[in-house]
């Protein structure tokens, strides 16, 4: 094989997918050949590379530079300066938010630097639909080592020496799972890998099974073989095209090795996995209603115990990111696995950090880093100068941290007691522009519409709360409220059967915890500090700034602004539906955002009512 | 496709050596072919042929070939810096087949300099 001398990182997964990556890839091809270079450079498609705010994404190397926002226009001037004269494109690096120069190379960027990669290791260097490229980094070498030197107890006793514990969201012991299912009776015994992550906004899993597939499968193998098991299970949701192709494609290569099949390895194993889709039901995350679906039965929970089985036998579930990090724990060892994290918190966990913070995307870092580190170092602080007012952890099962907490190391228990819980790992940063009683009212409707229905204090309670919160921010809300919204969450927690309901009020109450003042706002005052809540705000126009130059006018819907060319334009409230079509056009930041009942400093002129 | 054995992982990562410390930057020597407009007018990319077909020859893992903007002796080029690990980098000028090969040889393979065509040892001071 004749040598090449540079490699094209070029991440396909699915956000620069979404962006022309493979269309990128196409052109870099062709300019590549038009150069006589495609001897000595080859594009290689890579998953996501974590900084998916800055995609499509490419990384160079052996020199370790990184490119951000490519487009297709940028192929013929990149090509010839960087890859044939060797001079790297300034204009294409990064730039962190408020600095001057570019950071050319990955390792120096914030975002980069601070991780650490166990589950994410292969990222953006693999190919993830050539199985040699696994291998080279060590892939399957712990299937190996288990196979050749290691009884299933002892596979299971290193698991359970690491402390990994499920990522899904409950955090559960695996190696004890593992060891309760190793015991277990019956035949055959079972694999499933829980692929359905269906927190919005959470890709964390998406992002493994599109980068690294064979990451999962090595795992689940490994399961396999400590438990006892013949057959396993991916069930993922439909919603990932890509994600399910690239599996489809790990699974057939890995079964074309023979590590998937029967003699695994010569070893004398049989293990085979098989891939099943979910239809979009947010229920389906859940163990033993993942368990009924893929029974063929409507997705309900069942009662725990007895302990989950499928179709009456022994069957071990973990999520993704479980199962990605076990070949690292066999091939490592259970005491460096341990050697990371806190104490009751092992190893590292990725987030999908999103929301206000200037560096989004994908991170991997150990447990035990503190909130602000997380929002601050690697998130490259507040963006838009804002204030850092919370952070949102756990999807629509957890909570919201304030940034008086900030401090507050990220590790199971540590969320669990502040109210919040790990989950999944989705991270939403928040500043003060986010109303908290929003944040609320929005995962109590997606709970409304993902209940199950099988118990009646979620089926029904979730939907009353949901209701109340609406009426909340419509500026309906009544003293008592609050007390009904504790009382109703306490007997959700209490009566129902799985954990989407046992969870769905916790939005609810840690929000009440940290921010009842806003609670209070909405009710008593019918305000809404954030100015989010559209009955309870009200735009005006800053006579100090406007310039009159009817921007605002021209641009509303409803004729709802007054002004003639030159002088100071003033918002008709009775007319205003808070589009903020004005808000966005204005090029001179004269519309404001008042919470209702706030006094500002400037004297109501005649032409603007507040609302009563 | 043949089922793996465990020993055959390890060929495969063999095989994948050099794509994969490519891909990681690391390396014992690394050659920097000098590649601005006039490098290229005067023959640089034959050079970088030439040194593609050696590491090829050699099947070496721990070599990293590069190119990098006009290094700023126009009237020497094609030019190339060598550097091996733990030592200082050194520049090679009028460079044509036999001298690349010469020098690969010598100076990156077995890390002994080629004197008459070298420029100068170490690099420009910056700042």
């Amino acid at each position: 094989m004749k040598p090449q001398r540079m490699h094209l990182m070029l991440c396909t997964g699915t956000g620069c997918v979404s962006n022309k990556a493979f269309r990128i890839r196409q052109v870099l091809e062709e300019t590549l050949a038009k150069h006589q270079l495609q001897d000595e450079i080859a594009v290689v498609p890579t998953g996501c590379n974590g900084f998916c705010a800055q995609g499509p994404v490419m990384v160079v190397q052996p020199d370790g530079i990184f490119y951000q926002m490519l487009t297709e226009r940028d192929i013929p001037e990149l090509v010839e300066e960087h890859f044939l004269k060797g001079r790297p494109l300034r204009r294409l690096m990064f730039t962190p938010s408020g600095e001057q120069e570019p950071v050319p190379r990955m390792s120096d960027i914030g975002f980069f630097g601070k991780q650490r990669l166990v589950a994410l290791k292969n990222r953006g260097l693999i190919d993830p639909e050539r199985i040699d490229d696994y291998i080279a980094r060590d892939g399957y070498s712990a299937l190996a080592k288990v196979l050749m030197e290691m009884t299933p107890e002892e596979v299971v006793e290193e698991v359970k020496q690491s402390g990994l514990r499920g990522r899904g969201g409950a955090g559960f012991p695996a190696g004890r799972k593992w060891e309760s299912r190793r015991k277990a009776r019956g035949e055959p015994k079972y694999i499933v890998c829980n692929a359905d992550e269906g927190d919005p906004g959470a890709f964390m899993d998406r992002s493994i099974i599109e980068s690294d597939p064979h990451a999962v499968l090595e795992g689940m193998i490994i399961g396999a073989y400590a438990i006892g098991a013949s057959r396993g299970y991916v069930y993922i949701r439909n919603e990932y095209p890509l994600a399910v192709e690239r599996l489809g494609i790990a699974i057939r290569q890995a079964r074309d090795y023979g590590l998937l099949g029967t003699d695994i390895l010569g070893r004398g194993f049989d293990f085979d996995i098989e891939i099943r889709r979910g239809a979009g039901a947010f229920v389906c995350g859940e163990t033993t209603s993942l368990v009924a679906s893929i029974e063929g039965q409507p997705p309900e929970p069942r009662q725990r115990p007895p302990r989950t089985t499928l179709w009456g036998k022994p069957v071990n579930i973990n999520n993704v990111e479980t199962w990605a990090n076990v070949p690292a724990i066999i091939l490592r060892g259970a005491a460096w696995f341990a050697s990371i994290g806190t104490e009751k918190s092992k190893g590292t966990k990725v987030f999908s950090l999103v929301g206000k913070v200037r560096n989004t995307g994908l991170v991997e870092v150990p447990m035990g880093i503190s909130i602000r580190e997380i929002v601050f170092d690697i998130g490259g602080g507040m963006a838009g100068g804002k204030r850092f007012k919370a952070i949102q952890t756990g999807g629509p099962s957890g909570g919201c941290i304030p940034a008086s907490l900030q401090d507050l190391p990220i590790d199971y228990e540590q969320l669990t007691a502040a109210g919040s819980m790990m989950g999944s790992g989705g991270l939403i940063v928040m500043d003060e522009s986010d109303c908290m009683v929003d944040v609320a009212r929005y995962f109590l409707e997606f709970l409304t519409e993902e209940s199950c229905g099988k118990c009646t204090a979620c089926r029904e309670g979730v939907q009353v709360m949901y209701q109340m919160l609406a009426k909340i921010c419509a500026g309906q809300g009544t003293g008592g409220d609050i007390d009904l919204l504790e009382e109703l969450s306490h007997a959700v927690i209490d009566a129902s059967l799985c954990g989407l309901g046992k969870s769905a009020p916790n939005p609810v109450l840690s929000t009440l915890r940290y921010f009842r003042d806003e609670y209070e706002a909405h009710i008593r005052d019918r305000c809404c500090p954030a100015c989010v809540c559209k009955p309870l705000f009200h735009y005006r126009i800053d006579e100090n700034r406007c310039n009159g130059c009817g921007a605002c006018k021209k641009n509303c819907p409803y004729e709802a602004i007054e002004g003639t060319l030159k002088s100071v334009h003033g918002i008709l409230q009775e007319k205003c539906t808070k589009c903020g079509a004005c808000y966005d056009v204005c090029p001179k930041d004269a519309v404001t955002k008042i919470p209702n009942r706030m006094k500002t400093s400037e004297p109501r002129t005649a032409e603007e009512l507040v609302p009563a | 496709m043949l089922k793996l054995k465990p020993e055959d992982l390890a060929g495969i990562r063999e095989r994948m050596a050099r794509t994969m410390s490519l891909r990681e930057g690391q390396a014992r020597a690394h050659v920097t072919v000098h590649m601005g407009t006039c490098g290229i007018a005067a023959g640089a990319r034959n050079v970088m042929r030439v040194l593609l077909n050696l590491l090829e020859q050699q099947d070496a893992k721990d070599i990293l070939l590069t190119t990098s903007g006009c290094a700023g002796l126009c009237s020497c080029e094609p030019m190339m810096t060598v550097e091996v690990k733990g030592q200082a980098p050194v520049k090679y000028v009028h460079l044509d087949e036999a001298k690349t090969a010469q020098i690969f040889e010598s100076h990156v393979l077995a890390g002994k300099i080629v004197q008459e065509h070298a420029l100068a040892v170490g690099s420009e001071r910056v700042g």
